[in-house]
């Protein structure tokens, strides 16, 4: 579902990397040999859609952007277009100024996410996945696993995982951004990155030098 | 006896302390480098082959003996790639994450050395699209890396020169798959090629090329600094070493750990995990290495060890040590039907046994929770499983299988009891005979 309460549901009439944009490029094309440029395809598909963001706040890749990446790349228009709709990261469609992604998947599903997708929708005014919210702020998408199940149930919010998530803190956060504040991505538990909670209770005795041989004046 | 702090390789598993250069070298990083080196390959991968570590991303198969498999030489002139996968994307699997955000320059090292093995000069860490963050951490450290002059030409001034990439994914588990990861590096979609040629021989931009876990190239400086014996010393043989275990579901405390291999599943959930929820009595069944391994009921949770050889005897596997526990509040059929609908999701579509088999044995699974099936059905899904496994170009299909056949093969009795609850409330209505 495109967005359709959002101002920037149309197809953009062109596309041009900004200066922001075209500094990243650089980098980034150095990472692959030279004739091998059309490695950078993924990466330049993330610098659209983050360009995107900034300028419309919906971080979505236009056409236009790919026709652009595939001239950059010397690629046929149609070799981007298969990669950025077979990879999942890519919004295709204009998505709200927050993109909640609930992990269903089965690690957060046992740990409750169903709470959070209720919270979500409750909080985002959201009917269900795919949705945008009437104010465009929230597009909520269910993920499949995210990579953090021992923090389960997790919410990513754009880039950012918040974990040990339940309906509650869910909530709070929703309405934090709603506010415009960025609470820190992390344990909702206070937990220290995958850590039981209550504290490490390993790797608390570990072997430390007090400096590098021969670095100690860099102290 | 348990593992004691001095033998973990994972000093900052949880990010107690700065992943920066510094404190890594405090805690043991890039130390004595360039002499490590000066030892040769040939001394590496017979390291390497000694210690007996098999690769932490699910296969197990003998890390020195894969790298013994990179060319010699290169006398068509094309070089050699290292590249690492970090697509963690195995459901149940977190430990690369804490790696690369809070121990970066284990992996960065272990990469020189791997490169020096491989004869490449070049590597490329495939990290998934979703870690961004932990991503940054990663640049960062090469970043300092190279400062320091530990990357580049004259690499930790070994003479050995080497330059180390982060390539980002975009959300795609078949990129997990070293061949569909090494097209997806390439810049196409991320879809399996046919073996052989193995990347070995064709791998990277048609170069010979060798893929490794993030966790298994982030235990080779500790190996070789310490010694094959010192870590084969852990674990029963064939499976030695010591692994991170990502324990998670219904436990009281979920966590990463590292601990020694062959422990006990009980031990490890009990010591490490605070135990099953409602205690050990409470538990139902127990899913071992991520969702490709089929699930164990308690009974064989009981006193099974958690290694390759322990769980493979109980048809399931360690894959990537992903422990996800299930108490007996759980609907075990939906939650294998939840893997079933994950499987379908992520199948790239190439093989038509996993693009249409995927789905059909997701909806399958849907009716097999409410009960809205035949009994007899349970026979078509279980031999429509084996119909699909063994006959694809990759593993994705396989392992969407096995959590299928698994959930068949020890809770059949409570699959027929739903039927019959079904049929029992609706009786008298018409039955769908086959997959919609």
């Amino acid at each position: 579902m495109s967005a359709p309460h959002s101002p920037h549901h149309e197809e953009p009439a062109s596309f041009a990397f900004d200066a922001e944009s075209e500094a990243q490029i650089e980098k980034i094309l150095k990472r692959y040999p030279e004739g091998k440029q059309a490695s950078g395809v993924i990466p330049l598909l993330y610098v659209a859609q983050k360009q995107m963001g900034r300028a419309t706040g919906s971080a979505w890749v236009p056409r236009v952007a790919m026709d652009t990446i595939a001239e950059r790349l010397g690629m046929a228009p149609i070799r981007v277009y298969e990669v950025a709709t077979f990879y999942f990261m890519f919004n295709t469609k204009p998505i709200g100024r927050f993109h909640l992604q609930v992990c269903g998947t089965t690690p957060c599903w046992l740990r409750g996410s169903d709470e959070v997708l209720r919270a979500c929708k409750d909080a985002g005014h959201l009917k269900g996945y795919g949705d945008t919210s009437e104010d465009g702020l929230f597009t909520m998408t269910e993920v499949e696993c995210l990579g953090g199940c021992v923090n389960a149930p997790i919410l990513q919010v754009d880039d950012d995982y918040y974990e040990d998530m339940d309906y509650e803190s869910t909530v709070k956060l929703l309405e934090a951004l709603k506010r415009g504040e960025r609470p820190k991505p992390g344990s909702m538990q206070g937990r220290q990155g995958s850590a039981p909670i209550g504290g490490p209770e390993t790797v608390l005795d570990i072997p430390m030098r007090h400096a590098a041989p021969g670095r100690a004046g860099e102290e | 006896m348990a593992l004691s702090d001095k033998d973990r390789i994972f000093t900052n598993l949880y990010g107690l302390h700065p992943w920066n250069l510094k404190d890594a070298q405090r805690r043991g990083s890039w130390d004595g480098t360039a002499a490590i080196i000066a030892k040769g390959r040939d001394w590496i991968i017979e390291e390497m082959k000694q210690s007996g570590l098999r690769g932490r991303g699910g296969a197990g198969f003998p890390t020195g003996m894969k790298w013994s498999f990179m060319p010699k030489s290169n006398p068509d002139g094309r070089p050699s790639y290292l590249v690492v996968n970090g697509d963690e994307s195995e459901p149940g699997t977190c430990k690369d994450r804490d790696i690369i955000r809070n121990d970066p320059h284990l992996l960065i090292e272990g990469c020189l050395y791997a490169g020096v093995a491989m004869g490449a000069h070049a590597g490329y860490i495939y990290v998934r699209g979703e870690y961004y963050n932990e991503i940054q951490v990663l640049q960062a450290a090469i970043d300092e890396a190279y400062e320091a002059g530990l990357l580049g030409p004259n690499a930790a001034g070994s003479g050995w020169d080497f330059d180390l990439y982060v390539h980002r994914g975009a959300g795609a588990y078949i990129c997990g798959e070293e061949t569909a990861l090494i097209e997806s590096l390439e810049g196409k979609k991320g879809m399996p090629r046919l073996k052989p040629p193995f990347p070995a021989a064709v791998g990277l931009y048609g170069c010979p090329t060798t893929v490794n876990n993030v966790e298994t190239i982030a235990v080779v400086p500790a190996i070789l600094k310490r010694g094959a014996s010192w870590f084969s010393s852990f674990g029963r043989p064939k499976n030695v070493g010591t692994k991170i275990f990502c324990i998670q579901g219904h436990v009281n405390k979920p966590c990463n750990v590292e601990a020694e291999m062959s422990i006990p599943m009980r031990e490890l959930i009990e010591r490490y995990a605070g135990g099953v929820r409602g205690g050990w009595d409470n538990l139902l069944a127990v899913i071992p290495g991520g969702s490709s391994t089929p699930l164990l009921p308690k009974h064989i949770c009981d006193d099974v060890l958690m290694d390759f050889d322990a769980l493979r005897e109980h048809k399931s596997g360690l894959g990537t040590a992903g422990v996800i526990v299930m108490d007996k509040s759980t609907d075990i059929i939906k939650a294998i039907a939840r893997l079933a609908q994950f499987y379908k999701h992520e199948s790239c579509g190439q093989c038509t046994p996993c693009r249409e088999g995927m789905g059909w044995q997701k909806r399958l699974m849907d009716r097999m929770v409410e009960g809205r099936a035949e009994i007899a059905e349970i026979d078509v899904l279980e031999s429509v499983t084996r119909q699909i496994e063994g006959h694809t170009i990759c593993a994705l299909a396989d392992g969407g299988v096995w959590p299928v056949q698994g959930l068949i093969r020890h809770f059949r009795p409570l699959m027929e009891e739903r039927i019959r609850e079904y049929h029992a409330k609706k009786s008298g209505g018409a039955m769908p005979l086959a997959a919609e």
